[in-house]
C-alpha cells in the first residue's frame, strides 16, 4: 500500500470565479447570499471542446447562457477544458455545418452547438455535439422546458457531453445538501439546505435555531434524513419530503440518536442509538418505527453506512482510536477494513461499492481518504487539516467535503484521483456536511 | 477513451430522452420549515444558568464550579476534577428535588457523529461518579452536542481545549 498526497495547488492552477450572480434564497432571512465556486486545480489531460453559444430565437436576451453553463459543468469536472469565449473562430448554431477543418486547426476535438427558441409559455433547447477528428455528429436532440428548468436542461446536456465522450454517466444535473450556520454564539441560525451540484438556486429546508447534523438522501432523492437538537434536551432524527415540505420524526430516544444512513431499497436507516447505554449501530424501519440492533460493543460505534444492501461500513474505537469497520446488515462478526493511521471515520461508499471515502487523521490534521475496496488501495486526496464530512457524487466521479479555510466552513470537491480540486463557499456564512443527490431520473 | 456511437442508435437516445425530458418538478417542491423558537433560553455553557437563578433556589446553591474540562479525544475524568465533582454529588445527594443536566461537548477535530459519541461518554463519567456519592439516576440527564456548540470557535489548542467540557446545568423546576 501507499500514500500519494496530493500536491499543491499545481503550477498552472485554474482560477475560475464561477457564479458570482446574486441569488436570491427561498428562505425570507436570507438577503442575498452569493455561493461561489473556485477551481484550485485542474485535470492535467483535459479534453479540449468548444462550446459556442447558443442561438436564441425569442427577442431581447436569453433567460439563461446554456453555454456558459454546459461549459462551467464540463470544466468543473476536471476532465475538460472548454475553450475561452474569444477563442472560438465561429459562432454556428443549430441547423449549421461545421466546419472541421477549421475548428481541428484551432485545437477542439469536440464542437458543441446550439440555439433555444421561445415560444408561448416555454423554451424548446436543442443541440449537437461533434466529433472534429471523426468528422460526424455524435449526438443531439432537443426538449422544451420551462422558465424554471432551463438551467436543469443546460445540467442535462453537460450529462450527455460527459456520458457521450467519456462513457460515464454525468452527475451534473443533481444536487446537493448541506447545513449552513450564520450568526454570533447564541443567535446561531441554522439551515438544512438544498442546492444545483453547481452550488446555485439555494433553498433552505429547514431553519431551527439549533444545530441540524447529518443529512442522508434517501436513495429516491425526495426524503432526507437529518438529526436536530431542535428539542435542548434529547436529538432525534427526521424524515423529511423535500416535495411536499412535510417531516416525520422517526426517533428520539434517551441519549443519542444519531448518524441516520437510508438502507438501498429506501425502507431502512442504519442510526446510532445509545439508550441501552452505550453507543451501537441499530436498524430502524421508518415506516413502522421498529428497531433492530446490529452491534453490540462496549466501545463507540457509529456513523453505519450501506456498502450494499447485505452490508454495513461503521466507525468503532474498539481497537483504540476510530477505525472503519464491516457488519453483515443483519448483524454477526464486525471486520476491521482501515489500518493506516489511527483515526479512520465517517465512511461513505461509492454508488457501485467499489470505493470508500472517509475522515484521515494523521499528525498534520484531517484529510478525505480513499480505500478501493478490491485492491485494497489506500490513498490521501486532500490536504486539508479539518476535512471532513466526504460524499460521493452518484456517478463515483466526485468527493464533496466540508472543509475550512480563512476561518469558515466551505464545502470543497475533489476528484477520485485528487487530480481536480474546487471549493464552493456561501458569502453569509459556513457551510458543512455536504450530501449529493442520487441520480432523480 | 473516447466512445462514439453511431447515428442511428443516437436517435434512439434522442427519443428516449426527449421522452423523459426535463422533469420540471425536480427544481421546485423545497419549502422551508419552520421549527418553532425555544421559549426558553438557549444555554450553551451554562453561565446563563448561573445569573438567572434565583439564589435560594437549589439550583442556586449549587457549588458554583460548574465545568469540566476534558483532554483530546479522552473522556476520563482529569484527577484535578475530583474535588469538584464530590462536591456536586454530595450537594445532590442532599438535595434529592435537585436535578442537573449533564452537557457533553468536544473540540471541533474528528468527525461530527463520532464526536456526540465522545461529548456523551463525557457526560455519562461524570453522572457515574455523582451516582456513586449516592446520586439518583433520576436526579440527572446526560445530554451530547458534540462539537456543534463551541464555546471558542478559533481554530487552535487554546480554543480546543476550552471546548472539550462537560457543564453541569441546574435545571430550574425544582419537581417534588
Amino acid at each position: 500500500m501507499f500514500i500519494s498526497r496530493m500536491s499543491k495547488p499545481a503550477s498552472k492552477t485554474l482560477k475560475a470565479l464561477l457564479g458570482l450572480c446574486c441569488l436570491w434564497l427561498a428562505s425570507t432571512s436570507y438577503v442575498h447570499a452569493v455561493i461561489e465556486i473556485e477551481i484550485t486545480q485542474g485535470g492535467e489531460s483535459a479534453i479540449p471542446i468548444a462550446i459556442v453559444p447558443f442561438g436564441w430565437n425569442g427577442g431581447g436576451n436569453p433567460p439563461e447562457d446554456i453555454a456558459g453553463i454546459v461549459s462551467a459543468d464540463l470544466q468543473r469536472s476536471g476532465n475538460f477544458s472548454p475553450f475561452n469565449r474569444a477563442d472560438l473562430i465561429a459562432s454556428p448554431v443549430s441547423g449549421d455545418k461545421p466546419r472541421y477543418g477549421n475548428w481541428r486547426l484551432a485545437g477542439a476535438e469536440f464542437l458543441l452547438i446550439g440555439s433555444v427558441n421561445k415560444s408561448a409559455e416555454s423554451y424548446g433547447v436543442e443541440f449537437q455535439l461533434f466529433d472534429i477528428s471523426q468528422q460526424k455528429l455524435l449526438t443531439g436532440f432537443n426538449f422544451k422546458v420551462s422558465d424554471q428548468t432551463l438551467r436543469n436542461a443546460a445540467h442535462q446536456i453537460a450529462d450527455e457531453v460527459f456520458e457521450e465522450i467519456l462513457g460515464i454517466r454525468g452527475a451534473f444535473n443533481t444536487q446537493i445538501a448541506f447545513v449552513s450556520v450564520e450568526g454570533k454564539s447564541r443567535q446561531k441560525s441554522y439551515k438544512l439546505q438544498l442546492a444545483d451540484a453547481d452550488g446555485k438556486n439555494p433553498k433552505a429546508m429547514l431553519t431551527s435555531p439549533r444545530p441540524i447534523l447529518s443529512p442522508s438522501w434517501a436513495p429516491d432523492g425526495i426524503r432526507i434524513a437529518y438529526v436536530s437538537f431542535e428539542n435542548r434536551n434529547r436529538s432525534a432524527i427526521y424524515v423529511q419530503d423535500r416535495q411536499k415540505g412535510s417531516r416525520k420524526k422517526v426517533i428520539s430516544k434517551a441519549g443519542i440518536n444519531g448518524a441516520p444512513s437510508w438502507s438501498p431499497d429506501g425502507t431502512r436507516l442504519a442510526v446510532t442509538l445509545s439508550f441501552e447505554g452505550n453507543p451501537d449501530i441499530y436498524i430502524l424501519n421508518v415506516n413502522d418505527g421498529q428497531t433492530r440492533q446490529i452491534t453490540r460493543s462496549p466501545a463507540i460505534d457509529t456513523e453505519a453506512v450501506w456498502a450494499d444492501d447485505q452490508t454495513l461500513i461503521f466507525t468503532s474505537d474498539r481497537s483504540g482510536g476510530p477505525q472503519l469497520y464491516e457488519v453483515p446488515a443483519s448483524g454477526g462478526r464486525a471486520t476491521r477494513i482501515t489500518f493506516e493511521g489511527n483515526y479512520n471515520a465517517s465512511a461513505t461508499v461509492s454508488a457501485d461499492g467499489k470505493n470508500i471515502a472517509f475522515v484521515h487523521g494523521s499528525e498534520v490534521g484531517y484529510s478525505i481518504g480513499t480505500l478501493d475496496r478490491e485492491s485494497g488501495l489506500f490513498q490521501v486526496l486532500t490536504d486539508g487539516s479539518l476535512d471532513e464530512s466526504p460524499s460521493f457524487a452518484p456517478n463515483g466521479q466526485m468527493i464533496i467535503y466540508a472543509t475550512e479555510k480563512g476561518g469558515r466552513g466551505t464545502l470543497g470537491a475533489v476528484s477520485l484521483d485528487g487530480s481536480v480540486s474546487q471549493s464552493l463557499s456561501l458569502d453569509t456564512g459556513g457551510v458543512r456536511e455536504p450530501a449529493w443527490s442520487p441520480f432523480t431520473n | 477513451m473516447y466512445k462514439s456511437i453511431s447515428l442511428s442508435s443516437t436517435v434512439l437516445l434522442c427519443f428516449a430522452l426527449s421522452a423523459c425530458g426535463t422533469n420540471p418538478s425536480r427544481s421546485g417542491g423545497s419549502i422551508p420549515v419552520d421549527v418553532p423558537p425555544v421559549t426558553q433560553p438557549v444555554s450553551i455553557d451554562g453561565v446563563v444558568d448561573d445569573t438567572d437563578v434565583d439564589p435560594n433556589s437549589v439550583a442556586g446553591r449549587a457549588p458554583k464550579e460548574r465545568v469540566i474540562f476534558f483532554d483530546f479525544n479522552k473522556s476520563e475524568l482529569r484527577p484535578e476534577y475530583l474535588d469538584i465533582i464530590t462536591q456536586h454529588g454530595r450537594y445532590l445527594a442532599q438535595n434529592p428535588t435537585g436535578r442537573a443536566r449533564l452537557e457533553g461537548h468536544t473540540d471541533e477535530r474528528g468527525t461530527r457523529e463520532y464526536n456526540i459519541a465522545l461529548g456523551e461518554a463525557r457526560a455519562k463519567t461524570i453522572a457515574r461518579m455523582l451516582q456513586l456519592q449516592g446520586v439518583s439516576s433520576a436526579q440527572l440527564r446526560s445530554v451530547s452536542y458534540g462539537e456543534e456548540l463551541p464555546v471558542d470557535e478559533a481554530h487552535n489548542e487554546d480554543a480546543w481545549s476550552k471546548n472539550r467540557r462537560v457543564n453541569i446545568i441546574y435545571e430550574v423546576e425544582i419537581q417534588n
